[in-house]
């Protein structure tokens, strides 16, 4: 083994790497192909939780995906070269998270075949009409400002391609948001606080993806970060982290004040079994309060601990949807205040919701995409951020 | 007659032989579909009333009726379609119990119409609100949105369906108020099968409707009532 050069390995870890990430992808389509032939009975999902898991993963995608743009923000908009050296490098990731999060809000359509309906029918009250249009105006807005980076000749642009994904991202996660507050119907949604709740947990989940991924690209180059920009940037992650504890438990006190929204607190918080359980330990303990610690105790904070901060954070990310999207879905919609209801359709009822494996692979597959488009890119172009001599500014 | 007249003779009985071959089939189906040739009007506004005080506990009837006549399978799995279903309320307060249909409500500002992003949920112009089974991509956001449950999604490949009322795998499907039998001038399925005559339907706009008079006598409620979405199902006795 020892006759061959360090670079043989690298070569084949790669094409493991994208063997492993093809194989994910690979059976998230073959779930996809089941749940075609066989219709969603296969899901886990039913007419009560009518979004599960795939959404828990595409909705995750989408904000970190718009979130991970923060780190190009603040170079670009906000002239930090610090930030403006990983520019390229969060494009990417965002271009990578938007494709892998939508391919699976797409495919677990009940009529996959018809997207182009979506297109052609457009219906202007709609949000996930809107939505339609901003996350492809993403995608090319996106491209053009990797364009205005990547190629000298563009570079006088980049000041105002960033500024225009800088206010487009904004507008995406506040319509991600929207997708849930003009629920009115839901005692779970139907809140204006939750769009900028989800640009203030975008920010945290997009700045953890960008840790992990830089970790790795660093190691994989066998290079090693400067500790002076690793403090800069878990300082921003444990800020972020707390921005959104604070919108979490906004968006949670105003519910318990309002008199016809405590059940569904008490449901969420304390009584409803795996929902309270993912919330407090999931989200609150790993997912914010681990990390926290591992950011700014003393004597932690090193490179590990960030790294492992940051895949905290994103197991909480995922906790906190599941809490979010298939809570609120379980718990009953109030028809009859005052009454006790009972139905064949589940009325006043705890609706039940077991994920299936096809779901799973659904939602893993996304993963895939994401993974396998920042791998090739990685590979195939130069996206390790290259700092200056670090100065503060 | 030159050679010329008779080839173009020719061409023009081929022609017109190819057009009807091609429009009678449409024709004959558009009979078989019991269409209509002229469109619904916005001068009438179907609703219904429902007196939850002739409604009785354990009587399936309405939901039977709109099983048969719509081609559902009466199960009553998580993945089943339910276009009504019957819903038993008892009054934390003094124990009062009731019983009574709960379906899509047909509201005047339905949110599974403002949310669809294709346009599949409609509201006709005579207020009955439906889904376009052709456009319908099976997002699910109306279900989301229905403050009433309303709405079912097809979990399984159907067979044995109703010519009159085509449903789809993959897409979502709610209470038509049985269009197919108002638009042939007859009422829909579960106020012709009630017993106790509980579910009145009618044109909320005729004054001279016998659910517009009942409307002005008694006291009526709509459900969720304070969402503003002034539905066209009325509920007495609650």
């Amino acid at each position: 083994m020892s006759s061959h050069p360090p670079m043989y390995f690298k070569n084949h870890l790669y094409w493991v790497l994208l063997a492993a990430g093809g194989l994910v992808a690979a059976a998230g389509m073959y779930a996809v192909h089941m749940m075609e032939h066989h219709g969603h009975i296969i899901s886990g999902m039913n007419n009560q939780i009518v979004w599960g898991i795939p959404h828990v993963f595409a909705i995750f995608l989408i904000v970190a995906a718009s979130g991970v743009l923060n780190v190009a923000s603040i170079g670009s908009v906000f002239g930090k070269a610090v930030y403006k050296a990983r520019a390229p490098l969060a494009s990417l990731l965002s271009i990578a998270m938007l494709a892998g999060g939508l391919t699976v809000l797409m495919l677990d359509l009940g009529r996959p075949d018809r997207i182009i309906v979506a297109a052609t029918n457009y219906n202007i009250t709609s949000v996930f009409a809107w939505n339609v249009v901003l996350y492809s105006g993403m995608f090319s807005l996106v491209i053009v400002y990797l364009w205005t980076m990547m190629e000298r000749r563009m570079n006088p642009y980049n000041k105002a391609a960033g500024l225009a994904v800088f206010v487009w991202r904004f507008v995406l996660t506040t319509g991600t948001g929207l997708i849930f507050a003009f629920l009115t119907a839901r005692q779970a949604y139907g809140s204006a606080i939750l769009p900028p709740m989800f640009i203030v947990l975008s920010f945290a989940w997009g700045l953890a993806v960008f840790h992990m991924v830089q970790t790795v690209i660093y190691a994989w180059n066998e290079k090693s970060l400067n500790p002076d920009i690793l403090r800069r940037k878990k300082n921003l992650l444990g800020v972020f982290l707390l921005g959104s504890l604070y919108m979490v438990a906004t968006y949670h006190l105003t519910n318990l004040y309002f008199a016809h929204q405590s059940a569904f607190e008490h449901f969420i918080l304390r009584d409803g079994g795996i929902y309270p359980n993912l919330f407090w330990w999931g989200y609150v303990v790993l997912g914010n309060l681990l990390p926290l610690a591992l950011i700014y105790l003393p004597g932690l904070g090193k490179e590990r601990c960030v790294m492992a901060a940051s895949l905290l954070v994103i197991l909480g990310g995922f906790a906190l949807l599941y809490v979010f999207i298939i809570g609120g879905q379980a718990f009953p919609l109030n028809l009859f205040p005052g009454f006790d209801v009972s139905s064949s359709f589940g009325d006043g009822q705890i609706a039940d919701y077991q994920p299936s494996l096809y779901e799973l692979l659904l939602g893993f597959g996304g993963l895939a995409i994401a993974f396998i488009i920042t791998t090739v890119s990685v590979r195939v172009l130069n996206f390790m951020p290259q700092d200056k001599p670090y100065i503060a500014d | 007659m030159n050679e010329i007249d008779i080839q173009r003779r020719g061409f023009l009985k081929t022609t017109l032989g190819a057009a009807a071959v091609a429009v009678a089939p449409g024709m004959l189906l558009f009979q078989v579909a019991h269409g209509k040739s002229e469109g619904v009007s916005s001068k009438v506004r179907w609703g219904m009333l429902i007196d939850t005080t002739q409604c009785k506990e354990g009587c399936n009837d309405c939901v039977t009726a709109c099983n048969r006549e719509n081609g559902l399978s009466g199960e009553t799995k998580a993945t089943d379609s339910q276009w009504i279903r019957k819903i038993e309320i008892k009054d934390v307060s003094n124990g009062r119990e009731l019983s009574l249909p709960m379906m899509c409500q047909h509201c005047e500002h339905p949110p599974c119409v403002d949310v669809c992003p294709t346009a599949a949920s409609f509201k006709r112009a005579d207020g009955i609100v439906l889904v376009d089974k052709h456009r319908c991509i099976g997002c699910r956001y109306c279900m989301m949105a229905c403050p009433y449950k309303a709405r079912s999604f097809v979990h399984e490949p159907l067979t044995d369906q109703n010519p009159d009322v085509p449903r789809g795998k993959g897409t979502v499907e709610s209470c038509t108020l049985c269009v197919h039998r108002i638009d042939q001038g007859l009422k829909p399925a579960c106020s012709e099968a009630c017993p106790n005559k509980a579910i009145v339907f009618g044109d909320l706009n005729d004054a001279n409707s016998e659910i517009a008079q009942k409307l002005r006598s008694v006291a009526s409620t709509q459900v969720r009532a304070e969402l503003g979405l002034n539905t066209g199902i009325r509920y007495q006795g609650l």
